[in-house]
């Protein structure tokens, strides 16, 4: 109890745990719109893009001889995730088979080009590290009101939009035909997953971004079968875990960012196996009980005979 | 003089190579139920899906409601019922969550407030008031349909736009959606609905349109199926079908079998 209460009184904590809950909030928000479109690995793709916009960052940072040479580096994320997410949005949309390897190409790119700047910046592996796997334990002040403000956005318009986003990601044609603006709506997924990443991006690094984003997910569309209710379950997952996760790396030297992943992992798959005994019992068999049945199995079974 | 519901003149649409409507000119008064006809591939869903503003016209124009196409359109007025797609989306959602976002229109991109009275008010109409909470994806085919239709219908719009109601239709839920178009037709409702065959409809049909080829061929009375198509208890089997056995008598058929699946040309 007294050890929580030390670890409660720890700055340094302080910071790191309101982190972890509004991301830990606001990340499955967003990821519900994208596993509904689909794209459940469009984070990833970001995540690509925006080391490159870390290690530009590093880069303008060191040559302008910038205290802490990475302190560019997380609004490089930003601008680079929102760039390189609308550009993923223009290339969907065109709907050509080369949009996928475009998309494959932009990803690789990403990877690669920040693996190379970051040198070039003068970073070390353990800085290229910290921004792959997650820094949640050297969040600064700075860091933080970035983090929360992001978090904050992301959470008042992927709430508040909700019903126009969830309309635009199930069925387009009528949205067009209701008049609403599809294009900005659109848009506004794509920056949001884009600000997602970058947040994200302290907590549990850019490779694992995805996952915080789809995981909780996951599990809200395992409890339950509204759209609002999915992204509420995988909201109050994400705080859960990413809490809990971060807490526990406090006693012992484990990786954080891993560590939320492998427990939301842990709990998806502790809900899938419950799941079966939990669930209501249904009928075997006919999922549709009350239509009647209108085709003649016994017609079918003659006809094959025939064809032998 | 209240100005024509629809109003399409010389219309012209390209889908990618293929020049798919070839000057189609088509008015729908209030009031009137018109029926779109024609074979696969005539342009039936393009025209639909350009009036109601998803395809970009080449040529000619599109009044709704007295409007030309685009901004000015008052779109919380028309209903529009897509040909239906996959229900199965990423995520799961409940009838009365999809219902609730056809009350979304230009200038309204949050709910109202009673949105959930609205929803099951909706879907009582299509009768599935009872469904309302139920996950989108466990319902029939016909069901889902009705969902889709009940979406078009809870902004109370003044124009009705259907694209296939009915194919892959299970009976229940066409007679469902036969006896609601009845009731809203009487209350002065104006639909265009594109129709393969008039099957239940056809008492409800002020006008038929056939198109061939992205060309009007027919302009008029709704024609009379000729030939044992018109005899009562008839099922309508396509040649393409045809190697499924139809099964006759006591007006049993292979009515959940999609009567076709219709991929006109796509961009």
């Amino acid at each position: 109890m007294t050890e929580i209460a030390f670890m409660l009184t720890d700055p340094l904590m302080q910071r790191a745990l309101l982190a972890a809950l509004l991301v830990g909030a606001a990340a499955p928000v967003v990821g519900t719109y994208l596993v509904q479109r689909r794209l459940a690995l469009l984070g990833d793709g970001i995540g690509h893009v925006a080391l490159t916009g870390v290690a530009l960052g590093w880069l303008i940072g060191s040559a302008m001889g910038l205290a802490p040479n990475d302190v560019l580096a997380i609004p490089g994320a930003v601008v680079a995730a929102v760039i390189g997410s609308v550009l993923i949005e223009v290339v969907r949309r065109r709907g050509r088979t080369s949009g996928d390897l475009a998309l494959a190409i932009m990803f690789y790119g990403g990877i690669a080009g920040g693996v190379l700047i970051i040198g070039i910046a003068g970073g070390s592996s353990g800085s290229l590290m910290s921004y792959l796997f997650g820094s949640i334990s050297t969040v600064t002040t700075t860091d933080l009101v970035l983090t929360v403000v992001l978090c904050l956005l992301i959470l008042v318009l992927g709430v508040g939009l909700r019903p126009a986003l969830f309309s635009v990601s199930h069925d387009e044609e009528f949205a067009i035909s209701s008049g609403l603006p599809v294009w900005a709506l659109n848009m506004a997924v794509a920056v949001l997953a884009a600000l997602t990443v970058t947040v994200a991006m302290r907590v549990v690094g850019l490779l694992l971004v995805s996952a915080l984003m789809i995981v909780p997910v996951a599990i809200g569309q395992l409890v339950t079968h509204s759209f609002r209710r999915t992204m509420a379950v995988g909201s109050v997952t994400g705080v859960a875990v990413c809490v809990t996760g971060l807490s526990i790396t406090y006693w012992y030297p484990l990786s954080p960012g891993a560590l939320i992943v492998v427990l939301a992992i842990g709990v998806y798959a502790l809900v899938a196996g419950l799941h079966p005994l939990l669930a209501r019992r249904r009928p075997a068999g006919d999922p549709h009980p009350d239509i009647p049945d209108d085709v003649q199995v016994a017609a079918r079974t003659s006809a094959q005979g025939d064809c032998e | 003089m209240t100005a024509p519901a629809i109003d399409v003149r010389d219309l012209h649409v390209h889908l990618g190579a293929s020049h798919v409507l070839r000057g189609v000119d088509l008015r729908v008064d209030p009031g009137e139920v018109v029926a779109l006809l024609g074979a696969n591939g005539s342009g039936k869903s393009t025209l639909v899906r350009t009036v109601v503003g998803v395809l970009e016209p080449t040529r000619g124009e599109v009044d709704l409601l007295g409007h030309r196409r685009g901004s000015d359109v008052p779109w919380d007025r028309i209903g529009y019922v897509p040909q239906r797609v996959s229900a199965a989306a990423g995520v799961p959602s409940t009838a009365a969550e999809v219902v609730a976002s056809g009350l979304l229109h230009r200038g309204r991109l949050t709910l109202p407030r009673g949105w959930r009275r609205q929803a099951r008010e909706a879907l009582a109409q299509v009768g599935l008031a009872d469904r309302a909470d139920d996950a989108t994806n466990r319902l029939s085919g016909g069901q889902q349909q009705r969902v889709l239709i009940a979406r078009a219908l809870v902004r109370s719009p003044e124009v009705l736009v259907l694209d296939e109601p009915v194919a892959g239709v299970d009976r229940p839920s066409q007679e469902a959606f036969a006896a609601t178009m009845a009731r809203l037709v009487d209350d002065g409702l104006t639909v265009l609905v594109v129709l393969h065959e008039l099957g239940e409809l056809a008492g409800l049909i002020s006008r038929a349109v056939v198109l061939r080829h992205g060309r009007v061929v027919h302009d008029g009375a709704p024609p009379r199926p000729h030939g044992e198509h018109g005899t009562e208890g008839h099922e309508h089997i396509h040649p393409h079908t045809s190697e499924v056995p139809a099964v006759s008598g006591s007006g049993l058929g292979l009515t959940d079998t999609p009567f076709e699946s219709e991929q006109e040309a796509r961009p």
